[in-house]
Order: C-alpha cells, then sequence, then structure tokens
C-alpha cells in the first residue's frame, strides 16, 4: 500500500466555509445509513459525492437539508444570526425557515420537489408563499423571474408539471429551488433519467446559474461525467464513509483508493 | 523573484489491482524565477507529464515538496488544502494540456470567455478580449458560435489554448501546447508566449519538438529512468 502525507489546512483561503458539518450518523434500525462523514463547502463551489446505491449519498443529502435528524454530528451554516447554531439541534420552527429561505433541493425523482396538479409557475411561486410574500402580481414576477433563470420556456409556466418532459420538469424544479436566492442549493442525480442531449444542457443551466449566484451547491450523482462537468471537489462514499476525498480532476485521473480505482476505471 | 522551488519531488502510481508500484519519476529538483522558462526533457514515459500534473495537483505527489510563491505566501503545491489548490487554479497558476476537455453544447467563444466570467469581468469585455485571441490564432469568425467537439483536432487545440492563457498567470505548465497546430498557430503561441514571459510569468514547458521554443528556453530539466539532470542553459 501507498501511504501518502495528509494535506495541510487552507492557508490562501481565509474565508469561513458556508456549510460545514462534521461527524454526520444515520441508523435506520440495525442498518448503519452513513458513519462519521464530514462535509465542508465554501460559497461558489461546488462538492460531488459519488458513490454506489446504497452508499449513503443521498442520506447525506436528505440530512443536508434537514429533512431528516441525524442520530450524531453537528451542522452549521454560515449565514448571518445563524454562525454559531447547530443546525441539529436548533427549534422545528427555526429549523424549517433556514431550509425554506437558504436551501434549495432539486431531486432525481420530480414526484419528490414538484406538486404535479399545480401549474409551473405556482410550484415555484409556492415556495416565495412559504416565505410570506401575498401579493399576487409579486408572486407571478417572482415565478416568472425564477423560471426564466432555468431557461424555461415561459409559454408553458402555467402548464402542470405533469405534462412537461423531464428535462423541463428538472428546471421547475430548479426555478423552485433557485426562488429564494439559497445560500445552499443541494442536487440529487439531477440529470438522471435524461436523454443525454437535454443532460447536456441541463448541466450548463446548472454551471452558469453556479457562477452567477456563488452560491454553496453540493451534487450527489454516480454520474462521473456530470461530477466533472459541474464539481469542484469530489468526496467518495462507501458503505456510509468517505472513502477519499480531493480535487475533482486528481479523484478522477489519480485515484489512490481500491475502490475509487474500480469506480472510475469502469467509466465508458 | 523565485516562482517555484522543488526539492524531491517524486511520483509513484500503486494499482490496487495488479497489487503493483509503478514509477513516473524520482527526486526532482529545481528552482523557477520569475520570467524563466524550463524545458523538460526525457524519452516517452519518462513522466515529462506526469510532472506537470503532479504540480497541478491532477495527480498527487507521493514525496518532496514545490514551495510555490504565491501573492499571499509560500504554499507547498504537494500538500496544499484541495480549496487552496482550486484557488490558484483560478488565479495563478495555468495548465495548457493537448485535450480540449469541453462541456458539450458549449459554443466555442463561450468555452474561452467562461475562465474571465469567473475573475468578475462582464460578458461584452470578455467577448471582446475572446475574440482578440481567436483571431490571432486564426480560428475563423463564422465558427465562433459552434460546438468544439463538431471541431478538427488543431481548431480544438487553439479553442483550448486561448481558454488556458486568456487569463493572465504567474506560472503556466504547458503540456505539449503545439501539438495538433498547424505553422501560422503555433507561430502565434510562441508569439504570445514570448510576451507573457517578458510580463514576467514563470513557465514549465514538454514540447514534442523543442525547437519551436528553442529562444525561450532558459533552462532544461531531462528525465531519465534513473536519474534528474537540471542544465542551466
Amino acid at each position: 500500500m501507498m501511504t501518502r502525507p495528509g494535506l495541510d489546512h487552507p492557508r490562501l483561503v481565509r474565508e469561513v466555509p458556508l456549510l460545514q458539518a462534521r461527524g454526520l450518523c444515520r441508523r435506520y434500525g440495525a442498518i448503519t445509513a452513513i458513519d462519521g462523514v464530514d462535509v465542508s463547502v465554501y460559497r461558489g463551489e461546488v462538492l460531488g459525492i459519488v458513490g454506489e446505491s446504497g452508499s449513503g449519498k443521498s442520506t447525506v443529502l436528505r440530512l443536508l437539508n434537514l429533512e431528516e435528524p441525524a442520530d450524531a454530528g453537528t451542522y452549521y451554516l454560515d449565514l448571518p444570526g445563524y454562525a454559531d447554531q447547530n443546525l441539529f439541534t436548533m427549534d422545528r420552527y427555526y429549523r424549517r425557515q433556514i431550509q425554506i429561505r437558504h436551501i434549495g433541493i432539486v431531486y432525481q425523482n420530480p414526484y419528490l420537489g414538484l406538486r404535479m396538479r399545480h401549474t409551473s409557475s405556482g410550484n415555484v411561486a409556492e415556495r416565495l408563499i412559504m416565505a410570506g410574500e401575498r401579493n399576487f402580481a409579486t408572486l407571478r414576477q417572482a415565478a416568472r423571474g425564477a423560471l426564466s433563470a432555468s431557461e424555461f420556456p415561459l409559454e408553458r409556466m402555467d402548464d402542470l408539471p405533469i405534462r412537461l418532459s423531464g428535462g423541463m420538469q428538472q428546471r421547475v424544479q430548479l426555478a423552485r429551488a433557485l426562488a429564494l436566492r439559497p445560500m445552499l442549493l443541494l442536487l440529487d442525480e439531477p440529470t438522471t433519467g435524461l436523454d443525454v442531449s437535454v443532460q447536456a444542457l441541463v448541466l450548463d443551466t446548472l454551471a452558469r446559474i453556479q457562477r452567477e449566484l456563488q452560491i454553496a451547491t453540493v451534487i450527489v450523482s454516480h454520474d462521473l461525467g456530470v461530477i466533472r462537468a459541474l464539481a469542484d471537489r469530489v468526496m467518495v462514499m462507501r458503505h456510509g464513509r468517505v472513502i477519499e476525498h480531493g480535487l475533482t480532476d486528481q479523484i478522477l485521473e489519480d485515484p489512490q483508493e481500491a475502490y475509487t480505482q474500480q469506480l472510475v476505471y469502469a467509466k465508458l | 523573484m523565485i516562482i517555484l522551488d522543488v526539492q524531491g519531488f517524486s511520483k509513484a502510481f500503486f494499482v490496487h489491482h495488479l497489487q503493483r508500484h509503478i514509477p513516473a519519476f524520482n527526486e526532482v529538483d529545481f528552482r523557477l524565477h520569475a520570467g524563466e522558462f524550463l524545458l523538460v526533457r526525457g524519452v516517452n514515459g519518462v513522466g515529462k507529464s506526469t510532472l506537470l500534473r503532479c504540480l497541478y495537483r491532477s495527480y498527487l505527489p507521493t514525496a518532496g515538496q514545490a514551495i510555490y510563491h504565491a501573492h499571499a505566501g509560500l504554499i507547498d503545491l504537494a500538500c496544499a488544502a484541495d480549496v487552496d489548490i482550486a484557488a490558484l487554479r483560478r488565479t495563478e497558476i495555468g495548465h495548457v494540456t493537448q485535450f480540449l476537455r469541453a462541456r458539450p453544447r458549449v459554443s466555442a467563444i463561450d468555452v474561452v470567455t467562461e475562465p474571465l466570467l469567473n475573475q468578475g469581468q462582464t460578458r461584452a469585455q470578455a467577448r471582446q478580449i475572446a475574440a482578440e485571441w481567436l483571431t490571432a490564432f486564426g480560428l475563423k469568425e463564422d465558427i465562433w458560435d459552434a460546438y468544439p467537439t463538431t471541431f478538427s483536432g488543431g481548431e480544438q487545440q487553439k479553442v483550448n489554448l486561448v481558454r488556458a492563457l486568456i487569463v493572465p498567470r504567474r506560472l503556466l505548465l504547458l503540456d505539449e501546447p503545439t501539438a495538433s497546430l498547424d505553422a501560422n498557430a503555433r507561430a502565434a503561441l510562441v508569439t504570445r508566449l514570448a510576451q507573457i514571459k517578458a510580463q514576467g510569468v514563470a513557465m514549465i514547458g514538454v514540447f514534442h519538438h523543442p525547437e519551436d521554443v528553442r529562444d525561450l528556453v532558459d533552462g532544461e530539466l531531462h528525465l531519465t529512468n534513473t536519474q534528474v539532470d537540471y542544465v542551466a542553459n
């Protein structure tokens, strides 16, 4: 086995990461889904999480989205007024407020992220209503702006998502996720299941939005091509633990662990 | 002014399914100053590109240090935090490779303006700078809005070079940038390299035809399978 010295702490980058989570653990009955996972993401940065099904990568995302509790671990977002608060131990009301205002999520399955019997613009506006906006004209205008930023064809903004193609459904999810200008964007296999050509367009939209908004993004995908196109850094997960992490090109071109080498060399 | 001080720099790959170490280069020492051009020489497979990739940290070096004199202070490229390396790549260290790896469905002009936009320039400024560079390298204007994946190898390489060089750097790692270029584009590249070298940019280069850059070279690093020799011109 090759041993190499560990990497230093950041010295040139002085800012605090937007997201800092330590020691995340989550069990479902006898099954340990994740066990001691650390995550940090800076503003303007995209962190990729790769690993096979059941490795725990989606569980990490659900915890970061405050959808379910952690059995152990701490979670800090560097937000005004909340920077010293472990979000896991915070009051449910505030946790919900942070989830609505500062975290956006796009799921692989649009049925998880969208109400199929509400219009597309209504789906986006709902997010603003949850944050307290009540003026119809404002809601409509904001929904239009968010959909347009996600490159959704506006002439279809009053269609039901169920009538839309998979690529357009993902754009509605993205518009909904970004409607309140969150600090953190979570993407769970956002292009899996889309046609290759549609996938390329959605990836381009994601890359542009990432550049323009400078948000912190975590993307989970088993598609290494998607990770290469979007992520600055990558974490490799297996059996609920992070086995390797590094710069995206380094993980893909010079993977150190046996499992990562298999994963990378298996790519077509 | 020293830019890079490399000592005992080594790389070996460990391939798990073979249970084997594959050595690349061993115990490389050299020093590079601002505005200097170091040519890396050696036969195929001796680890020339691997050396550049280890300095850019696409590969993890196995041993040694590479102290880079960044604007903000000294940092060892061999073990700097990933986010520090990412920051240096955005601002100070460039890697010019033979291969363009563009996202699909992104036009040539968007590929080359992206580094400028990432630096916060406006779209109009970025487009104007990109137009100058693409013209200098002889890429015809009527294909600027096309996808580079449809281009010839030489055209792709021009896009690749412009993208890599368009943002000013302090250290450039050049991995056979003239491969697959026609004579005019090669001349344009050498002219640009001479200009930025005069501005103080330090460069480490691997060239299949070193005569292209003969007038730029200040020192040579000879990699062999057994040893490394540094020769100052």
